[in-house]
């Protein structure tokens, strides 16, 4: 009798199981869908407009007067590119510095964790409040907007992830190089440079690509730095157009012209993006340290 | 051409690890010489003391003479200039992997500015003839890379990587250890044939080895030297009971 | 040679061979030649000292300026200001609540959603995904996470807002409009779009994170739960959830701190209009918004003081979060650095 009853309990016990087990299933299957249909949804409407608003004039010419139709961002493009290249110029060579520190000269001290903590904080630090530091430090005491000082905001924001990636990368390489190099008599600057640097390049352009990818699209620190232009304006001086700031001024905008541009700017930026993460990607599953045994 | 090594007093550490206790020892020039013992004896710290290497972990510490020629190693020069004049063997092949064949054999020079193409052609090829690779890749020099070589051939590239600073001393830290026996008797007629030019200090756990190409041997036994004499007679008749112990098999 | 006796006999020091004398090879003078590297040794691990060092530089540095510059407000208000919720440039009366309160509130929003979507991703891509989807649907996640914050802003503007407006809004009000979250007028933008949109931005992190730490539950655990006749739902909860939910809860804080300082796409929808409202259909405003609206046009000192005292407690929260949430996410990976993508 209390065997039959137990063999009951069991029973239903086994129902309840079943069940809970097919519905965690079902859920998690259920989440991952909702959470690839904004994405594909996303990027299918992104294509559509931004593919229809596209063509020649939007990259060849400048933002036209509002109310008369056409024109394009080519400013905007230059202008990112400058900004971009200002930037990659501050972040990388400091960001890869800072890596080499923290792999080859600060493992495990008390310092290189300190430096890696301030990395994470940098790293967190919304980029808002990265515009308005840069605004204090740079643009305030100049007194004018500058493309220099959104480049500075962008090779801030740059560099944490550098250095890690190049952390991570240079860990990587086996010790028996670095003694290879070392027994050669090769000074130690050399060896890490030209040997262990080398040895972990791949995954080390890697990361300065997805820190690329990262501020190629940001907004929120250009907006009181390079401020943007309506014009052609390549010198570091003066304040310089962007493609994301021309697309948050343009989708915000009352003007129809002007959210056809705000897309077509948008599938640009996403392209350009995109490519590179899958380059990274590419690379990255391709075996970072080829060879490397 | 190689010249002989002193060795007086010589302690080294590892962290709180006395690994090396008053090591005194004369390698005589142009020989080579094993070193043998059980794992964790100190042979390898013993031979990366030689040229500095030991002194590359933070947690090192060594104490203790080592000359090399008329040159005082812990005084008269840097671990980088030392390191230019002792060659170094690894247990485990380590090409640069990044690099060609011609440019791990001329990375000792090019690395340490040696700009003179000329010469280092010359210096590739004979370092590689040296180390009895040549002909194996003298067809692929420059599209190969190091890293495509099989274990034994890499092994010999890091020889000729050596060989090529035209160095005095050759350190062999267990050459043959990760190798096959075909390859691994190509490197013990290499040391044969290098010996006449260079001294070489080969460390080994294998003792057939070490009676092959060594004519002098010293074992290692818990951070002390126990003993060192001809290879014959540490073979042959040991005046130690623990160097018997080791080599008749009756021991860990 | 090799019987020479073993002994430090200083005549056997140097066995000066036949050809001693010859010069040395091109080769060795080059080598000697060549300094003992120690200068330059020294100033390359100088020179990339002072690198690591500039990040930490860096960090002082925007701290500094956010300090000395909202000075005039600190002094003025002190802690009151983040109590107040006047907004006033004209009489020059400024109170962060309002700020507050959006931020708060949107970021809750986005976590309500997120979290759950974010773990059943996790779980299903680390527990029961096969091979062949795992590549690409990882590859969307990372792409998601890719997309910058003014393009969301761009779709949410022209897509999401309608949709809620249209639908999910007049559902809402209908079928929850009783507890008050959901009262009308409905604007389609407001507090719940900046949340929705929020959910969609920090999904990808919290989700990525999340599978980190639950592939760095060992095996044996899976096994040994397994092994006790579990359901695969069992095993998951028991083998996997219960070990990995520290780095789960550091995985939610870190997206909590990108939600926070998040811009863009929150300032494109918030509403911007500084109340509090219950409603979550309600407008409001969030700190990062206000200040990228208004700090351009902020034209006297006190009024730039307060944007950016509010910038400053943003940057003063996010490092409070994310500390909070790397030091839960070591605690599980152990050590092994948590990557942000």
């Amino acid at each position: 009798m209390m065997a039959n009853t137990q063999y009951k309990a069991g029973k239903a016990n086994h129902w309840r199981r079943f069940l809970a087990n097919h519905l965690a299933s079902g859920l998690a299957v259920a989440s991952t869908i909702i959470v690839v249909a904004p994405l594909v949804a996303i990027l299918l409407y992104l294509i559509y407009k931004g593919a229809s608003s596209l063509n020649l004039n939007f990259f060849t010419q400048i933002p036209r007067p509002v109310g008369e139709s056409g024109g394009g961002m080519a400013n905007a493009i230059v202008g990112s590119a400058v900004l971009l290249g200002l930037g990659s110029l501050l972040g990388v060579p400091l960001g890869i510095a800072a890596g080499i520190y923290l792999a080859e000269f600060g493992r495990g001290g008390r310092l290189a964790n300190f430096v890696r903590f301030t990395a994470d904080v940098l790293n967190g630090v919304p980029s808002i409040v990265m515009g308005i530091s840069v605004y204090a430090l740079i643009v305030l005491p100049q007194k004018h907007f500058s493309a220099l000082s959104g480049g500075v905001a962008l090779g801030i924001m740059m560099i944490p992830t550098i250095t890690r990636t190049t952390e991570e990368m240079l860990l990587m390489v086996p010790n028996s190089i670095r003694e290879a190099a070392l027994g050669l008599g090769v000074p130690n600057w050399r060896s890490v440079l030209s040997i262990t640097l080398k040895t972990a390049s791949p995954g080390v352009i890697t990361g300065c690509m997805l820190a690329f990818a990262r501020v190629a699209g940001e907004t929120a620190p250009l907006l009181f730095t390079a401020f943007g232009n309506n014009f052609w304006s390549t010198s570091v001086n003066e304040p310089i157009a962007a493609l994301p700031l021309q697309i948050y001024v343009y989708a915000i905008s009352p003007y129809d012209e002007w959210h056809r541009l705000a897309w077509a700017g948008a599938l640009v930026l996403i392209v350009l993006i995109v490519v590179s993460v899958a380059l990274v990607r590419y690379v990255t599953t391709r075996g970072v340290l080829k060879g490397a045994s | 051409m190689g010249v002989g090594i002193e060795v007086k007093n010589l302690n080294a550490w590892y962290g709180n690890n006395h690994t090396l206790q008053d090591i005194n020892l004369h390698i005589p020039a142009n020989q080579a010489t094993a070193l043998i013992g059980p794992s964790g004896c100190g042979k390898s710290t013993f031979v990366r003391c030689l040229n500095r290497m030991h002194e590359t972990n933070p947690i090192a510490k060594v104490e203790g003479s080592v000359h090399i020629g008329d040159l005082d190693v812990y005084n008269d020069a840097s671990p980088v200039e030392i390191r230019r004049r002792v060659g170094m063997v690894f247990q485990r092949p380590n090409p640069f992997p990044t690099m060609s064949i011609y440019d791990n054999v001329a990375s000792g020079l090019r690395l340490n500015g040696f700009r003179n193409r000329r010469v280092l052609d010359e210096v590739v090829e004979r370092s590689l003839k040296h180390a009895a690779l040549w002909d194996e890749v003298k067809d692929d020099l420059k599209k190969k890379s190091g890293a495509s070589l099989s274990g034994g051939q890499q092994q010999r590239l890091c020889i000729a990587r050596a060989l090529a600073v035209d160095p005095e001393v050759l350190l062999m830290d267990e050459p043959a250890s990760a190798l096959d026996p075909v390859s691994t008797a190509k490197i013990e007629d290499l040391i044969f044939q290098l010996k006449s030019q260079y001294t070489i200090v080969i460390v080994t756990h294998n003792m057939q080895q070490a009676a092959r190409v060594a004519e002098r041997t010293g074992f290692f036994l818990s951070g002390k030297l126990v003993e060192f004499d001809t290879t014959h007679k540490i073979f042959t008749n040991p005046g130690d009971k623990r160097t018997e112990d080791y080599i008749t098999g009756r021991f860990g | 040679m090799s019987g020479l006796p073993v002994t430090s006999d200083p005549a056997s020091k140097s066995p000066a061979p036949a050809n001693e004398n010859q010069p040395p090879s091109a080769v060795r003078s080059f080598l000697l030649s060549r300094g003992n590297s120690a200068w330059s040794d020294r100033a390359f691990k100088w020179l990339m000292f002072i690198c690591a060092l500039s990040v930490f530089f860096i960090v002082a540095l925007i701290a500094w300026q956010l300090i000395l510059r909202s000075q005039l407000t600190i002094s003025k208000f002190g802690l009151s200001f983040f109590f107040k919720s006047a907004w006033d440039p004209v009489s020059g009366d400024f109170g962060a609540l309002p700020f507050i309160y959006g931020t708060l509130v949107s970021s809750l929003v986005a976590l309500v959603i997120a979290v759950p979507l974010a773990v059943g991703v996790a779980v299903f891509l680390t527990e029961m995904c096969p091979k062949f989807l795992r590549g690409p649907l990882s590859f969307l996640t990372e792409l998601l996470a890719a997309i910058p914050s003014v393009v969301y802003g761009l779709w949410a503007v022209f897509v999401l807002v309608p949709i809620l407006r249209e639908h999910v809004n007049p559902f809402l009000m209908k079928a929850l409009g009783w507890t008050g979250l959901f009262a009308g007028p409905n604007f389609g933008i407001g507090i719940l779009a900046a949340g929705v949109i929020l959910a969609i931005m920090i999904l990808p992190i919290i989700s990525s994170l999340t599978r980190e730490v639950m592939t760095a539950v060992p095996h044996s655990q899976r096994e040994a739960v397994l092994a006790l006749g579990a359901t695969r739902w069992e095993m998951i909860r028991m083998g996997v959830l219960r070990n990995a939910r520290i780095g789960i809860v550091g995985a939610i804080i870190l997206g909590l701190g990108r939600a926070l300082g998040e811009t863009m796409a929150v300032t494109m929808v918030i509403g911007n209009r500084p109340e509090i409202v219950k409603s979550l259909l309600s407008l409001g405003y969030s700190m990062s918004s206000v200040i990228a609206n208004e700090f351009s046009e902020a034209s006297d000192d006190l009024y730039l003081s307060a944007l950016i005292e509010i910038g400053l407690a943003l940057f003063v929260v996010t490092i409070i979060v994310n500390a909070l949430a790397r030091v839960l996410v070591w605690a599980v990976t152990r050590g092994a650095p948590a990557r942000v993508v």
